[in-house]
């Protein structure tokens, strides 16, 4: 007897009710079960038949689909609209230009959650349900990484746009993997190429208590070694740390040269904001490997007053670049006068180089597309870049930026350019030590 | 519509384990897509699991998102650093959830209630730390990569799980293994001693049952079911995320055998599938998909307590008992 | 490595003062709730979140913070009668659990309702003018905002335990807690007086969210953290003691803070530890009552 929801009446006389009911009804719930399982053949036959009729019409100028995994909720979202934002740009401004072969371009946006279970998900969503074409997408290394193990199984081009290290090695890689963003080697390196020299070789880390954080620590210390710099401590604090007071008494009593606060978004905002609090700005500088532009907005000019870190964009370099100057134009035509940030641009980047790979391959087969992909050379809105053939990651220039709290023009006005760091293969780790052959 | 249900539920109840099979059969023409059809069978085995604990035997547990994580870290971490066969890899998955439940069920067994679930929920969060850690193996806050299954021959036929219709179908077949225990202990003597135990824990002690060996038997049943829902979600994904272990998780157990209906053998089914199909549904159309599921939520406690499908089955138990006053 | 000299301690202390100060009051609420009524409050961190962004919101439409230190806590309260009132009360018959997750769904729309009407970045929460700069201890320097933060815990505190001991109320509160049966036979609305502590203890909780505001990020998910810790905390010290939330809140703080010195990468660790160690030892905590719901 099923363990249902404990009966009224005791067991005996429930069995009994049973064996007179089962008798009468055979033919009716025969009946049900019946067109039960004609509908669900039906639905079956029709769904088989479904790829087919998706092949014929594709033939015939479906449109070219990239899918487009960002999480649209959750501590980076902000970020993630503005990626979409840009690469929908990307799309308008390649279907305005006929497209491919008459082909249009749909960029299917979902949103993962900042959550790796859910990117994959969403990712197998897409290849299996949607059938897109290619992958753009991602705003953590983790969910970066998760997309991946699903697209490379799957043979689909994924161009990621977020940092990471983990992406150029080996063990993840796949003929089928780019990534357009920086990675945490990068740009600590150039962060602390500037810095070291500037501010002092006493430097004390306070870093997010993952990969990603570790990742950042290493760069820094690689390059800081060929400087001459000294690491007096490495300070590791959880992910998400609300309170960073626990830790900086410690670092208050080390008097470095340099804080380095190897974190992100919001972790920087609030360690940032709580160094501050305590004074340490008297005596140190604050130096961040990724300072981001909506970060800087939402944290204010008074915790990131004086502040110096990386970034792979600011609109503001469209002083001295004309490619971002064309860029940001395109961009405030189309968003009523809105700059784009680091992580937008680099939606647009993302997209952009897929679409511009298949003009060039003249077709949308992964192998071919991923071909000319690893061949594109292409300035998009800072300067030329290339894709490096060992590990497909993007070879660009990278931007140390300096918040400033004084002579704002208006809202957008927060960093000033401190200097560009030219792209060269010498920023990346090499390809041996990636474990890639050859 | 009475006239209807009754004789289906009724064939349902008889043979639920049939029933439920033969409904996943044909479930993933229903849904939009396979994947979220894997989904829904895997947490849909994992609220299974939990239901064990918590509608059965009255133990609400806010730390089974251990054994959901422990068992795809442990298969996931089988395929990757160590290459064994995936059905190995498996096996050690569940092994290890059971071990952990066996371990964490030792220390809160002792305590009750709401202490019960804070317990869990600490025990849970430290299991969480320990994985994060321990980077090098897990991957830490990257989460485990690689875990693919190469495609294989089986009795002539090609296995590939890339193929998502495939992947469904094979990993029914271990939820249909899973099903049918469940089935099995709930029908045994023991079954009866864990609703018992819910029921009135002293009265259960006064009729001469252990307890406390009960309830730790039941503690490691859950754990290993659960393990075996991550093992198949860490092959599903192809990664094994750390938030697997997070409370958070362990939440969406509660809400789906909540949704469902708490102490019936199909309900928690029910509230998986409800849950992520909905939650599917509801993050394309907004953005406030969390203020949604939330709502749904606490409508359901208020109005819904038994869940969808308990609700049903009252229904049907009122259709169907003779001298019937409710 | 640093020398752990005793200033550098001493200063550590401190800040594990401070960030105990914020665990009390948060623990408090529990506590309040808990001891009363008999419920968890899975929605307190949420409630928390809601008063950091109100406080924001308050401080900038009336450019005074102690005017959003005594509006916001009002206006949470409020919040969590509303609550009370109506979806949870319902519930009182069915057992423990019902009213744990329903606060449980509640926290998911209340982090939505936050997104829906500030954004999803958070708002930027700048320490207020008056208050900022750091003060020379003598063993380091430390922010002045933390120790006004100590003293407005400490002084809300006592507010609570005058209330407690010396007013009616507080008698009935007292009363209740022990015995809710015998309150309700000696006449008392105890409808009346559960909705009334609610509010007290989710406006507490959205006082904390207030005064917490200028020491970190406010955003939306502010709060799913620190409902964990204010568990711990609560465990720690007992539900439904208000004496343990407080002992307990500071004993936490300290415990994070100087393993935080000494071994940062098992701070977050170290309460979970500790959480289960107490409820395995001494599960009705440092100065709870044995029995109560065990």
């Amino acid at each position: 007897m099923s363990t249902l929801i404990p009966a009224p009446t005791p067991n005996p006389e429930h069995s009994t009710s049973h064996a007179d009911q089962h008798a009468a009804p055979q033919a009716n719930m025969q009946a049900t079960s019946r067109r039960r399982l004609l509908q669900a053949g039906a639905a079956g036959t029709v769904l088989a038949g479904a790829p087919f009729a998706i092949n014929i019409v594709r033939a015939q100028g479906a449109p070219i689909k990239i899918g487009f995994p960002t999480p649209l909720t959750g501590a980076f979202s902000a970020e993630a609209q503005d990626q979409v934002r840009a690469a929908e740009l990307a799309v308008k401004e390649f279907n305005d230009g006929g497209g491919f072969n008459g082909r249009k371009v749909e960029l299917l946006v979902r949103d993962d959650k900042l959550n790796p279970g859910e990117a994959a998900s969403r990712t197998l969503e897409l290849i299996e349900k949607d059938k897109v074409d290619f992958i753009v997408g991602s705003l953590s290394a983790a969910t970066q990484l998760s997309i991946n193990a699903v697209t490379r199984e799957r043979k689909v081009i994924f161009n990621s746009i977020s940092q990471s290290d983990a992406i150029n090695e080996a063990k993840d890689w796949s003929p089928y993997t780019f990534h357009e963003a920086l990675n945490p080697h990068m740009t600590a390196g150039a962060v602390a190429r500037y810095a070291f020299p500037k501010y002092g070789k006493k430097v004390v880390y306070l870093t997010a208590d993952y990969a990603y954080g570790h990742e950042m620590v290493r760069g820094f210390e690689r390059a800081g070694k060929a400087l001459g710099a000294t690491t007096l401590a490495d300070i590791r604090h959880p992910l998400g740390a609300a309170d960073y007071s626990a830790f900086l008494p410690r670092i208050q009593a080390l008097k470095p040269d340099i804080l380095v606060l190897c974190n992100f978004g919001r972790d920087l905002v609030n360690s940032a904001k709580q160094a501050t609090d305590f004074g340490l700005k008297e005596s140190t500088r604050l130096v961040a490997p990724v300072l981001l532009f909506t970060s800087r907005v939402a944290g204010g000019a008074d915790a990131f007053e004086g502040v110096v870190g990386g970034t792979s964009y600011y609109w503001g370099m469209e002083d001295s670049i004309p490619a971002a100057k064309a860029f940001n134009d395109k961009f405030r035509r189309a968003y009523g006068g809105a700059v784009p940030s680091d992580y937008g641009a680099l939606g647009y980047a993302g997209v952009r180089s897929v679409l511009q790979a298949v003009v060039n391959a003249k077709s949308t087969d992964s192998d071919k597309v991923a071909d000319a992909l690893g061949r594109l050379e292409y300035n998009w809105y800072k300067g030329n870049q290339f894709y490096r053939k060992c590990d497909h990651q993007s070879v660009q220039s990278i931007i140390i930026v300096e918040s400033k709290s004084k002579g704002m023009k208006d809202k957008n006005d927060v960093f000033s350019v401190a200097s560009i760091e030219a792209p060269s293969e010498s920023n990346l780790r090499s390809c041996s030590e990636l474990g890639h052959k050859g | 519509m009475a006239p209807l249900l009754t004789p289906v539920l009724t064939l349902i109840a008889r043979h639920r384990v049939l029933s439920v099979l033969l409904f996943l059969l044909i479930f993933p023409w229903l849904m939009p897509y396979e994947a979220l059809a894997v989904n829904i069978l895997i947490f849909g085995l994992y609220a299974v699991g939990f239901n064990l604990l918590f509608g059965y035997t009255g133990m609400l547990s806010f730390g089974h998102a251990a054994f959901l994580g422990v068992g795809s870290y442990l298969t996931g971490m089988s395929i990757v650093h160590a290459h064994l066969h995936w059905l190995i890899a498996i096996a050690i998955g569940v092994g290890a959830s059971g071990l952990v439940g066996a371990l964490m069920g030792h220390l809160a067994i002792r305590t009750r209630g709401i202490y019960f679930s804070m317990v869990t929920l600490a025990l849970g969060q430290i299991v969480y730390y320990g994985f994060y850690k321990a980077e090098r193996w897990t991957g830490g806050e990257n989460g485990l990569r690689g875990v693919t299954v190469p495609a294989f021959e089986f009795a002539g036929w090609t296995i590939d799980f890339t193929n998502p219709v495939t992947k469904y179908y094979v990993m029914l077949g271990f939820v249909a293994i899973a099903l049918g225990l469940v089935s099995r202990i709930l029908a045994s003597p023991f079954g009866a001693v864990i609703e018992a135990i819910r029921e009135n824990e002293k009265r259960a002690a006064a009729c001469g049952y252990d307890v406390a060996r009960s309830k730790l038997l039941v503690f490691v049943l859950s754990a290993a079911i659960c393990g075996l829902a991550g093992s198949l979600r860490a092959i599903h994904l192809s990664v094994v995320p750390i938030d697997s272990l997070h409370y958070l998780q362990s939440g969406q157990a509660v809400m789906m055998c909540l949704l469902g209906g708490m102490g019936t053998f199909f309900g928690p089914f029910v509230g998986a599938a409800v849950f992520l199909y909905l939650e599917d549904v509801v993050t394309t159309l907004t953005r406030h998909w969390m203020a949604v599921v939330g709502t749904i939520f606490m409508v359901f406690i208020l109005f819904f307590p038994r869940g969808i499908w308990g609700s049903l089955i009252a229904r049907w138990e009122r259709a169907t008992t003779p001298s019937a006053q409710t | 490595m640093v020398e752990l000299t005793p200033q550098l301690l001493g200063l550590q202390l401190v800040t594990g003062v401070a960030l105990g100060a914020i665990y009390a009051l948060l623990a408090v609420g529990l506590s309040l709730i808990f001891g009363m009524l008999t419920v968890v409050n899975f929605a307190h961190g949420a409630f928390f979140m809601v008063g950091a962004f109100l406080g924001i919101y308050f401080q900038t439409l009336t450019g005074s913070f102690a005017l959003s230190l005594v509006i916001t806590p009002l206006v949470v309260g409020s919040v969590g009668m509303l609550a009370e009132r109506f979806l949870v009360r319902p519930l009182y018959g069915r057992g423990i659990d019902y009213p744990l997750l329903l606060t449980f769904g509640l926290s998911y729309v209340l982090i939505e309702l936050m997104r829906v009407l500030f954004g999803i970045e958070g708002l930027p929460s700048s320490t207020p003018a008056m208050l900022r700069g750091s003060v020379d201890l003598g063993i380091g320097r430390f922010p002045l905002y933390r120790l006004v933060l100590i003293g407005a815990t400490a002084a809300v505190v006592l507010g609570l335990w005058l209330m407690i001991e010396k007013t009616r109320f507080g008698l009935i509160i007292r009363a209740g807690s022990r015995d809710p049966e015998i309150v309700r036979v000696l006449g008392v609305d105890v409808a009346r007086v559960w909705l009334l502590v609610f509010g007290l203890g989710t406006a507490i909780a959205g006082l904390s969210g207030v005064l917490a505001a200028p020491t970190r990020a406010v955003n939306p998910e502010m709060g799913i953290t620190v409902l964990a810790e204010s568990f711990v905390v609560t465990v720690v010290g007992g539900m439904g003691s208000l004496m343990g939330a407080v002992v307990a809140g500071l004993l936490v703080g300290v415990v994070f803070s100087m393993t935080s010195l000494l071994a940062p990468e098992f701070a977050e660790l170290s309460i979970f530890v500790l959480m289960a160690l107490v409820l395995l030892v001494r599960p009705q905590g440092l100065f709870g009552k044995a029995g109560l719901m065990g």
